[in-house]
């Protein structure tokens, strides 16, 4: 097998069901069991746990249904919340600590504060929001690995698809 | 200090993850805003809640803390304690307040 730099070693893949409470956090539970098992330094770790759980819970709470993913190799952890949903008419306003839509009987269960996104841009070395009204969200967040060997992916090489 | 020990000190009411009784406790969070404990709450913190839904299992999971007490008489939902039980993740339960059960742990550890 041929590696290039900066590819994933691993990827996971996880369906997220809006608004399955049930289920909810157990996707990513199981990509930070996973994330010990390769042996990440602990604080990777526990900064993928925080931008895991944050996007996972907004495709359940404010998405009809997405995909959570974690692209892992020894440079860095990609996070990806892929949604249908409503999407985000104003990605800055979202962005800002304490700005939720969430509705009470939301809030009333300890979510809605607002600190989602702005926990996921804190415990993540690059996070961008790709997102369509009516149509759904992209979040992307990427952990650098400190130490991990230098990211050079060869100019022109293509992205391995990892779904 | 484990778990147990810590229960037994605040006289708290163990109902669901007794497998996880062995867990050390080196120090405690409060809070109630999910997002809020998941950033800040620390691996073996005692976490001090009003929250009793099914949530709090998996925060507690994915923030390592060694157990979670439900204050103020609130009751711990069905699934909460299913979920804790299938985790290993201790939840008690007590009347006393959080501002309460904070104060004695700390007075505690
Ligand atoms: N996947 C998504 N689809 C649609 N809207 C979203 C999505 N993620 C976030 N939002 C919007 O952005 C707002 C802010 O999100 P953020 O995660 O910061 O806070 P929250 O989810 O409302 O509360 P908390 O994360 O503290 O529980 C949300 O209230 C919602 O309006
Ligand atoms: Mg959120």
């Amino acid at each position: 097998m041929t590696s290039v730099p900066g590819a994933p070693v691993l990827t996971m893949s996880f369906d997220i069901e809006g608004r399955n409470f049930k289920a909810s956090g157990e996707a990513s539970g199981r990509i930070k069991r996973t994330l010990e098992q390769v042996g990440l330094d602990w604080n990777v770790v526990r900064r993928a746990a925080v931008v895991l759980y944050e996007a996972e819970m907004n495709i359940v709470i404010h998405a009809h249904r997405g995909v959570l993913r974690a692209e892992i190799s020894p440079q860095k952890v990609v996070i990806v919340a892929d949604d249908e949903g409503p999407g985000i008419p104003d990605v800055s306003l979202a962005m800002k600590r304490g700005f939720s839509t969430a509705p009470a009987e939301i809030r009333e269960m300890g979510f809605g504060a607002g600190l989602g996104l702005p926990n996921i841009e804190k415990h993540s070395d690059q996070m961008s929001i790709e997102t369509e009204v009516g149509r759904g969200t992209k979040v992307v967040a990427v952990i650098m690995v400190p130490g991990g060997a230098p990211d050079v992916t060869p100019p022109g090489a293509t992205q391995a698809d990892a779904t | 200090m484990k778990v147990s020990e810590v229960a037994k000190a605040l006289g708290l009411d163990v109902v669901a993850g007794v497998a996880g009784l062995d867990r050390e406790v080196t120090g405690g969070y409060s809070g109630d805003l999910l997002s809020d404990v998941m950033a800040r709450a620390k691996p073996k913190d005692l976490w001090i809640t009003i929250q009793g839904h099914q949530n709090i299992v998996a925060v507690a999971v994915l923030t390592e803390v060694a157990g979670v007490v439900v204050s103020g008489s609130v009751e711990p939902e069905r699934d909460t304690l299913e979920r804790a039980d299938r985790e290993g993740i201790p939840v008690m339960r007590t009347p006393l307040s959080v501002f309460e059960v904070a104060g004695r742990l700390h007075k505690l550890l």
